[in-house]
């Protein structure tokens, strides 16, 4: 541990005592991280734009208008047209709420299995620790973009599956993260007294060991979306994911890629938009690493 | 050592099986699979088919014949490309892949470790931002986005490199290598900082500096070793990605690998190539995490004894 980061331990203390809460306190530091804040702003927007969509689309996103074909942009179609003349701006921002959806939900499903597993096995320990651990070893080894792709082969390209199956499996690395955070917070004395006081293990648990790990949930979650909204992206891309007349980033992508040569815009705009919320999102998760957990290193 | 390989070499036939069932359980419950036999599939492709799997049998004697063909190297034959085995198709697309495969994984090195250390060197300074921004943009520009930019951009715009192809026009590899190493260049990058930041400040390297030793030597002999572990590590992973990674670059440029034979199987639904090549990609993949497991305890003896423990 560096000199620096001792002070910020010791700042936090400070902080604590002189009323901030740990929350405030980490809110102040994000705050002064302007790559963070810009992130948060952009991820925002985004979830703002997507859940208005239906209201404010400029135009309907199955609305062909053959006559006008593809267009650069223009003031009527801000970010063009595609080849069936429909508004690029409003496919990107329908596409939006598939992907964001995706990108949210999936990481709930990981969120939810990996903090009750990573719990469990690290606060019981021992035989249980090692069998629930050694069943993440053994998952981690599956090659899931594979079953994923297999699966919607199999049982048709189902949006709600798609993300069942992604949420399935990015719990594992969750789960490996709370099981690593327990560990340590199971030594702590007020867990000791918890115990003592007879408390219900279920209680212990649910009011004392997860709340201290939120911290660090609230990180790797951040950083699942981007992973999840990629997944989701690569399978429309392969065309194994979301299906017309639904439409994702993945998918406007891969509609941008056939066409680019004529009508680049139609893969420069869903291709900005995509890498803008990943870099945001991201950013913000590293943001938030340093504003919870001012220990960790950045990798 | 020897007992620790061995050790992992018995974890990984366990994860083969479940692999080999899963997909097996996910085939047979498939509308229209193989193994139910109500698909207009060629006349000769189901004969082959009743023949190898014996159809009329119930599923765990197919599972068994399907397993004992496997064992064989035997995938039977394929669904689309009639008259064709599955496995000569994976034998075909085999060395394209793995080819793409090195190449990438060369690119992703050299310039993921060399941004790496530079950047570990002068940490938060601006020798420590640039490379550490590229490796963010790498991060987030995926694949799919990054292979048609850069196939816009030199190949149709700047006419500088083929389009599309693989070994047919000189400089067609290039393309394809850089799209799928970048990425992986990026995460290296950021992992080899990481771990070299660590190592630097460690006693020994200080007193490697206190001797007067310049800073090339303490990184070449004394520093990198330690401070690759996390590089090591995310190997397994990293070429497992590199397969994934593959199917897109394959299809970008079209080239005739295991990764678009994967892709084009499961948009045709022929089962038994998909079967076939999930299985062997997953024998890869599991191999490589074995690999990058021996490796990374290799270079870190403290961790040979409880080289169980999660991270």
């Amino acid at each position: 541990m560096s000199g620096s980061e001792e002070q910020a331990t010791i700042k936090d203390l400070d902080s604590v005592e002189s009323g901030t809460s740990l929350w405030q306190d980490a809110w102040n530091r994000l705050k002064k991280n302007r790559l963070a804040m810009f992130g948060l702003c952009v991820v925002s927007f985004m979830i703002i734009i997507a859940l208005l969509t239906p209201w404010i689309a400029p135009y309907s996103y199955f609305e062909q208008n053959l006559d006008l074909g593809a267009t650069p942009p223009d003031a009527d179609h801000w970010l063009g047209t595609d080849t069936l003349g429909r508004d690029l701006l409003t496919r990107i921002m329908y596409g939006s709420r598939i992907s964001l959806m995706v990108g949210f939900l999936a990481t709930a499903v990981a969120l939810t299995i990996g903090v009750l597993w990573g719990t469990v096995s690290g606060f019981f320990g021992g035989r249980v620790d090692a069998f629930m651990m050694r069943t993440v070893d053994i998952l981690y080894a599956l090659p899931f973009t594979i079953f994923i792709i297999l699966l919607m082969v199999v049982f048709g390209r189902n949006i709600l599956l798609l993300f069942m199956a992604i949420g399935a499996v990015e719990w594992l690395t969750m789960a490996r993260i709370v099981r690593g955070q327990v560990l340590s917070i199971r030594q702590q004395e007020y867990i000791d007294a918890a115990i003592t006081m007879g408390l219900p293990k279920a209680q212990i648990m649910w009011r004392h060991v997860i709340p201290n790990t939120l911290g660090t949930i609230i990180i790797y979650a951040t950083l699942t979306i981007p992973n999840v909204i990629l997944l989701e992206s690569f399978l429309s891309f392969l065309g194994l994911g979301v299906q017309p007349p639904q439409s994702s980033w993945g998918l406007l992508i891969s509609y941008g890629v056939e066409t680019m040569e004529e009508y680049p815009w139609l893969l420069f705009f869903p291709a900005l938009v995509l890498s803008l919320t990943l870099f945001s999102l991201n950013f913000l998760g590293d943001g938030l690493r340093d504003a919870l957990d001012p220990k960790a290193s950045r990798d | 050592m020897l007992k620790f390989i061995l050790k992992r070499l018995l974890q990984a036939i366990p994860v083969l099986l479940i692999v080999i069932t899963i997909t097996f359980a996910l085939i047979h419950a498939a509308p229209g699979g193989p193994f139910s036999a109500e698909r207009a599939v060629p006349p000769e492709v189901i004969e082959a088919l009743n023949a190898q799997y014996n159809l009329d049998d119930p599923a765990y004697v197919q599972y068994f014949i399907y397993l004992k063909n496997i064992v064989r190297g035997d995938f039977g034959p394929s669904f689309k490309y009639t008259g064709r085995s599955v496995t000569e198709i994976i034998a075909a697309g085999m060395p394209v892949t793995f080819e793409l495969g090195f190449y990438a994984i060369m690119i992703a090195l050299t310039l993921g470790i060399s941004a790496g250390v530079i950047a570990s060197l002068k940490p938060n300074t601006i020798q420590d931002y640039i490379p550490m921004s590229l490796a963010m943009t790498g991060i987030c520009l995926p694949t799919f986005v990054l292979g048609p930019m850069m196939v816009l951009v030199f190949a149709i715009w700047l006419d500088w490199l083929p389009v599309s192809g693989w070994g047919y026009i000189p400089g067609d590899k290039i393309l394809p290598a850089l799209t799928l190493g970048f990425a992986y260049a990026a995460y290296i990058a950021r992992l080899s900082r990481g771990g070299m930041l660590e190592i630097l400040s460690q006693d020994f390297i200080r007193t490697a500096r206190a001797k007067g030793l310049k800073t090339a030597t303490i990184v070449t002999r004394h520093a990198l070793r330690g401070g690759m572990q996390p590089v090591v590590s995310f190997m397994g992973p990293a070429l497992a990605g590199l397969l994934s990674g593959s199917f897109v670059v394959e299809t970008i440029f079209q080239i005739p690998g295991m990764g678009r034979y994967f892709v084009q199987a499961a948009f045709n639904r022929d089962y038994t190539l998909i079967l076939g090549t999930t299985v062997f990609f997953a024998s890869l993949i599991i191999l490589f995490n074995l690999l990058a497991d021996i490796v990374t305890v290799w270079l870190n003896p403290r961790l040979r004894d409880n080289s169980n423990s999660g991270n």
